[in-house]
């Protein structure tokens, strides 16, 4: 496998990606592991613009460090209840761990019988940007589910301001 | 002497690779140092801008600003950063170590990203993505996240509050900066920021005033500058989310706003302003980036000067503003304007054959008449309904704040 300079922004988003994780998980510190949070979300936006999505990427950014992020850290900064839990091992940790074995095996089975050896790199059009705006906008396209979750958005919106009026 | 970064841009790529470097090292070194000169004529900038501002405010508030360092005070910049540096960096007790240092760095950071993106000529831009407004709208909005970082590892309450107030103005200015922000986009029909710059045979802020106007004041919201202030508001709630940074640390901060204020007088140049256009630009493109700046010098002086003059709004204030004002405006604008656009190319598809025409002056009159005009319409509309607003509530404070009338007491 030849060193190229993609594959070491692969190997440094991997990185940010999966450390993020395990930090999130393992940390003591909710705080803490809301950053780490932060940073594995941005790994992933690394991995998206490796995979030639810039568009994806800059939404990745924009909606999950940006706004969701945030909203994860002002919660745990104002529930004063999450800060005082101090046990970090769940008791039913035989079950979790059962469970994620089973996962791991069936992901494994499944990724290296289908995707063994060299996959075919399908080609990336150069104006992906416009294809989509396309697809939104047409009836053959995405334009159904594109109002249903503008509808689900805005229910949303009007739900968190009703409850928050109370 | 036409087009002076291609040839330097050349000469430098032709001296690597007589060196015998592979292309990837070209691409590398000329990448490496496109940002070096990007942040250090920052950096460089930021000096010669707060002096201007300093100068510029001690005037209009009738007196003469710094006038002891160096002739003019132009070395009282360098004296600051020089304080700054060998200031202690104190760390309250308790902080959290980490996300105390990293906040500044974060916040600085997401303002030099934004300069990756911006042309400063027809052949000089950091880097052209496709998805350029929305890289811009993405990077910005990191600072969100350094701001709250600095609020909670203060180890101080009240810079804790500083800090959601602040997330909470910068979130919310986010959504009429966004609806205004896609009127270029809708304009010139691309994402890239050189396309939309391409685009503008007339300048946006000409054919929709209204947008531009949206935009620039979301902006400087979101930089926290005046009539925004709230965020630091030095007389009033000690410094807000940087309370507990002195040193370098606070250095950033100040830096940051700065440059942010900077940054989005550069972006208004570029999606409303024209960017690098003016005359003869196309084909002398070195005359671009003269345009540019002359721009962005101009926004940055509107924004100083709006700072020296207006006074600070409350919280409250702030957040209705957004909310109750703002995103309304922006999104009766962007619906309306659409509407009347596609309704007026349908009628107008004898008269003027190339309604939907980019480019160049002549093609886009009839288009951008038409947008005026509703532009102006819509202006029209908010201010007649902030007057009638206005005067219900100077009737309400009145009618709370009479004395009863005397025929009422002589009656009883």
């Amino acid at each position: 496998m030849t060193i190229t300079p993609v594959t070491i922004a692969f190997a440094i988003m991997a990185i940010f990606a999966l450390g993020g994780g395990l930090g999130v998980v393992a940390n003591r510190n909710l705080v803490h592991a809301a950053l780490f949070l932060v940073l594995s979300l941005f790994g992933i936006a690394g991995l998206f613009v490796l995979l030639e999505a810039p568009f994806l990427a800059a939404v990745q950014v924009l909606v999950y460090v940006g706004a969701i992020s945030v909203l994860i850290t002002i919660t745990i900064m104002v529930t004063r209840r999450i800060m005082g839990i101090t046990e970090t091992i769940n008791r039913q940790w035989p079950v979790a761990a059962i469970a994620a074995a089973l996962t791991l095996v069936t992901l494994g089975f499944v990724i290296l019988s289908q995707f063994s050896g060299q996959m075919p790199v399908a080609d990336v059009p150069p104006d992906t940007i416009a294809r989509m705006g396309a697809a939104f906008a047409s009836h053959q396209g995405y334009m159904l589910p594109f109002e249903v979750a503008s509808v689900l958005l805005l229910a949303a919106l009007i739900g968190a301001i009703v409850v928050a009026r109370d | 002497m036409a087009d002076v970064f291609t040839t330097i841009y050349d000469w430098l790529t032709g001296l690597l690779a007589g060196w015998g470097a592979s292309q990837l090292v070209i691409d590398l070194v000329m990448g490496l140092l496109g940002s070096i000169i990007t942040v250090v004529y920052l950096l460089t900038l930021a000096l010669v801008i707060i002096w201007v501002e300093r100068k510029f405010i001690g005037r209009v508030q009738d007196r003469i600003g710094p006038n002891r360092v160096g002739p003019w005070g132009i070395f009282q910049n360098i004296a600051d950063v020089v304080k700054l540096l060998f200031k202690e960096i104190i760390i309250p007790k308790g902080a959290d170590l980490i996300p105390f240092m990293l906040a500044p760095a974060i916040t600085v950071a997401s303002v030099f990203l934004i300069w990756a993106a911006i042309p400063y000529a027809r052949t000089l831009i950091g880097t052209d993505v496709n998805i350029g407004v929305l890289y811009l709208v993405a990077v910005s909005s990191l600072g969100v996240m350094a701001i709250l970082m600095a609020g909670w590892s203060s180890n101080n309450k009240y810079a804790l509050l500083g800090a959601f107030r602040a997330v909470a103005m910068l979130v919310s200015y986010e959504v009429p900066m966004i609806l205004a922000l896609l009127v270029p986009v809708i304009l010139s029909g691309t994402l890239r920021v050189n396309g939309i710059v391409e685009g503008q045979g007339v300048w946006y802020v000409f054919s929709m005033p209204l947008a531009a106007l949206i935009f620039y004041i979301a902006q400087v919201a979101e930089v926290g500058r005046s009539p925004f202030d709230v965020l630091e508001a030095e007389s009033e709630i000690v410094a807000g989310f940087h309370t507990e940074y002195s040193g370098m640390a606070f250095a950033m901060f100040y830096l940051a706003e700065f440059l942010h204020a900077f940054t989005i007088s550069a972006m208004t140049a570029t999606l409303f302003f024209g960017g690098w256009r003016g005359p003869f630009a196309q084909q002398y493109p070195t005359l671009g980036i003269v345009y540019f700046f002359i721009k962005t010098f101009l926004l940055y002086m509107l924004n100083v000067w709006g700072r020296a003059t207006l006074p600070r709004l409350r919280i409250d204030q702030i957040m209705s503003f957004c909310w109750k004002f703002l995103t309304p405006l922006a999104l009766v604008l962007l619906v309306l304007s659409t509407l009347v656009d596609k309704v007026a190319s349908i009628l107008l598809e004898d008269v003027v054959p190339n309604y939907y025409a980019a480019g160049s002056l002549v093609e886009m009159l009839p288009r951008s008449a038409v947008l005026l005009s509703v532009n102006l319409l819509v202006g029209l509309l908010a201010v007649v309904w902030i007057a009638r607003q206005g005067r219900k509530e100077r009737q309400r404070l009145a009618a709370l704040t009479s004395p009863a009338p005397i025929e009422r007491q002589a009656a009883r």
